[in-house]
């Protein structure tokens, strides 16, 4: 696998095309264009579900992908990506389109909607059916297209649309899915979660996760700042904050083990990441709720560095 | 193949849909077993396993994934069919308008079922009626022979128009009887559908293309009008194939409509599917006796051929309509309210009274058929009647 530094990524993003309506501060145009570098080996052709990325990249008659790209809906880019897939494999059989070129990969990509919450199913059933795609979920932690509600993908006392604070309930009440741990517990032939501020990391998955053939699956953190109540110009530092606070610890699951990819030498302080976002900031004074975050962190760090020490045999 | 000689096998509604489906060879099939739709999955992934096709068979986990992956395989060029019935059609239904919206000729075999709730596995057209402004051709066959013939031609009418379509037998009655069904050499079937020749190339990766983009004030309404122009188009590709079908194989499939002894006819009832054919009976017997009635089989819904409607309906005195669904409008079954608007802009037209049947798959039997005949003949014969009446049905 060919390392990439930062001239090669630049060079090799393909044309994600400027002018698409992202807001200032949204990371997942960051998580796209290093997507499209890692896969410049390739011919991708990407499924993408209903959110966010898709309206702000495709407005008619305006394209911003420099790859074939379909929208079907909101549930199904797992679904729409298998049938993709198929059909590829169909047609080559067939002999009625060649394999030209470069080898042809499928991705499928959601939010944290589409794919902790409405898109679940479809991908559950599309990684035990095998099918040859990677998934990329950028996870900004709700339902930011609609208007930021909240989703299965929303940290604890988060304040959203649909998980206020209020006089009485201070946000979201349940911490969130643990989706990749799910995920990997399908087997797929790779999943691992990322950062866009740990773009050596975030690239070396993405080139994996396409290397691979059969399921991928890669979550992305992404940052969202008007849904987060954030300034615009801090998102990769938020990012890089939830990997040191272990709010988003960066690991990944290959051949049946785990492996964290990055341990920092100083646990910051979950509270260090909260401050600075307005959705946390009715728990700013409220001591209790922050240890509730803090030892949720403590305990899945744990449980990551356990299931990390089952090596493979040495043979 | 030497026109008229057809290759007779017994087969069940189900096995006449997957034996098409063999001999149309999809590139890709995704689907979802449900009663009483599950054989034609059944088979279908029989042939495939025997290497009887080369078809690439995702075996979902729901029907909207089933229709979800339909509609990824149709952007990418390959011929895709599915099948399903009742409430697997109904979770497709979110993907039914995408599929069409897309403008993707994929082929659906549908075993017409009851919706819940009350749960029921029994034929009426309940399903489909739900589906019926999801811009989706809607063929209603009367058996398991007109129903494989009608597939092979849904491939071709879909991909010359470019649209979905969706081909129907009634639950149990049909799915699951066996007839016999004269069938094509595989040869024949692949000669007259030909290759599916796709707009766009979405694996020419010099030029990537953007489908399902989102698609505003300023162009959604062309896009829909676009759309409308492909079923008016269809209303005339239709009569067509089915004709060179017709000509080329000796088969005898009427387009939209069937009429059946309606030449001198001074009243008549419309019916679809398997009922028509046990109207057909009984109104063999009612001319016996000397009356004057017929029957008109209404074959496709979308497009809904309203002129054929009122080229046979219009000159007629009374007119029964026959909807094995209801439309919960208080208004009558779907069909019903479609054919008196069809009716409306004639200068002199039928009275018209509809009968809403077999629900849950109640039988429809000739005593029912004759209580039906008998409604008509009073209407016609000036007697006020209710806007639509419950038949077979304990009050």
């Amino acid at each position: 696998m060919q390392r990439l530094n930062l001239k090669q990524l630049a060079e090799r993003s393909q044309g994600f095309a400027p002018g698409h309506r992202a807001c200032a501060g949204c990371a997942f145009p960051s998580i796209i264009r290093m997507l499209l570098a890692a896969g410049a080996d390739y011919n991708l052709v990407i499924a993408n579900a209903t959110g966010c990325m898709e309206v702000v990249t495709t407005i008619m008659p305006y394209s911003a992908w420099p790859v074939p790209w379909v929208h079907n809906a909101f549930e199904n880019a797992a679904a729409t990506i298998g049938g993709i897939e198929k059909a590829y494999k169909a047609l080559v059989k067939k002999g009625k389109i060649k394999e030209t070129g470069k080898p042809v990969k499928f991705v499928a990509i959601g939010g944290d909607g589409g794919t902790y919450d409405i898109g679940f199913q479809a991908l559950s059933g599309a990684i035990e059916r095998g099918h040859d795609f990677l998934y990329v979920l950028y996870d900004n932690e709700g339902y930011m297209n609609t208007g930021i509600q909240r989703s299965s993908a929303t940290p604890m006392y988060a304040h959203t649309t649909t998980s206020p604070s209020g006089k009485v309930i201070p946000g979201k009440q349940q911490p969130r899915k643990d989706l990749t741990k799910i995920i990997a517990m399908h087997r797929p032939k790779y999943a691992a979660q990322g950062s866009p501020a740990f773009w050596n990391d975030l690239v070396k998955k993405f080139q994996k996760g396409l290397e691979v053939e059969g399921p991928a699956f890669i979550a992305v953190l992404s940052t969202c700042p008007p849904g987060w109540g954030t300034p615009e110009n801090i998102s990769i530092e938020l990012t890089k904050l939830a990997v040191e606070t272990r709010f988003w610890p960066l690991y990944e699951y290959e051949d049946g083990y785990w492996k964290v990819n990055y341990k920092p030498r100083k646990f910051v302080p979950v509270e260090e990441f909260l401050k600075p976002q307005g959705r946390f900031k009715h728990i700013l004074k409220r001591p209790e709720l922050i240890k509730q975050i803090q030892d949720e962190i403590e305990k899945n760090w744990e449980e990551l560095l356990w299931l990390e020490s089952r090596k493979p045999k040495e043979e | 193949m030497e026109k008229g000689k057809f290759i007779k096998m017994a087969l069940t509604g189900n096995e006449a849909y997957a034996y098409a489906m063999k001999q149309i060879n999809p590139d890709v099939v995704a689907a979802y077993p449900i009663t009483p739709a599950t054989e034609i999955v059944q088979i279908f992934s029989k042939y495939v396993a025997d290497g009887l096709v080369d078809t690439e068979f995702v075996p979902v986990e729901s029907e909207h994934s089933a229709l979800s992956a339909c509609v990824g395989a149709s952007v990418a060029g390959a011929r895709v069919m599915t099948g399903t019935s009742s409430q697997g059609l109904a979770l497709m239904h979110e993907i039914l308008y995408i599929a069409a919206g897309l403008r993707l000729p994929i082929v659906m075999a549908v075993v017409n079922r009851a919706l819940s709730a009350p749960i029921n596995i029994h034929g009426d057209q309940s399903d489909t009626m739900g589906s019926r402004d999801s811009g989706w051709i809607q063929v209603y066959t009367e058996n398991a022979d007109e129903a494989y013939h009608s597939v092979i031609m849904a491939i071709k009418i879909a991909e010359t128009v470019n649209l979905p379509a969706m081909v129907m037998l009634d639950g149990f009655i049909i799915s699951h009887e066996m007839e016999v069904v004269n069938t094509l050499p595989d040869e024949a079937v692949r000669e007259f559908i030909g290759d599916r020749k796709p707009l766009y190339n979405l694996f020419d990766f010099d030029n990537p293309i953007t489908v399902g983009p989102l698609d505003l004030q300023d162009y959604y309404f062309e896009h829909k009008r676009q759309q409308m122009e492909a079923m008016f188009n269809a209303k005339k590709v239709i009569p067509e194939i089915v004709k060179e079908y017709n000509e080329k194989f000796g088969t005898d499939i009427p387009a939209f409509v069937e009429p059946y002894r309606l030449e001198d006819a001074e009243y008549a009832v419309v019916a679809m599917s398997s009922a028509a054919g046990t109207m057909k009976e009984v109104i063999d017997a009612w001319r016996e006796r000397g009356e004057k009635v017929g029957l008109l089989r209404l074959r496709i819904t979308r497009p809904f051929p309203y002129e054929e409607l009122r080229k046979y309906l219009g000159g007629l005195k009374a007119v029964g309509v026959m909807d094995r669904a209801e439309s919960h409008s208080t208004q009558g079954g779907p069909m019903l309210q479609e054919i008196k608007a069809a009716l409306y802009d004639l200068e002199t037209r039928p009275k018209v009274t509809g009968f809403v049947f077999g629900l849950g798959g109640r039988d429809f039997d000739d005593e029912q058929a004759n209580k039906i005949l008998e409604m008509v003949k009073e209407l016609k014969d000036g007697k006020e009647l209710p806007l639509y009446s419950f038949i077979g049905v304990r009050e």
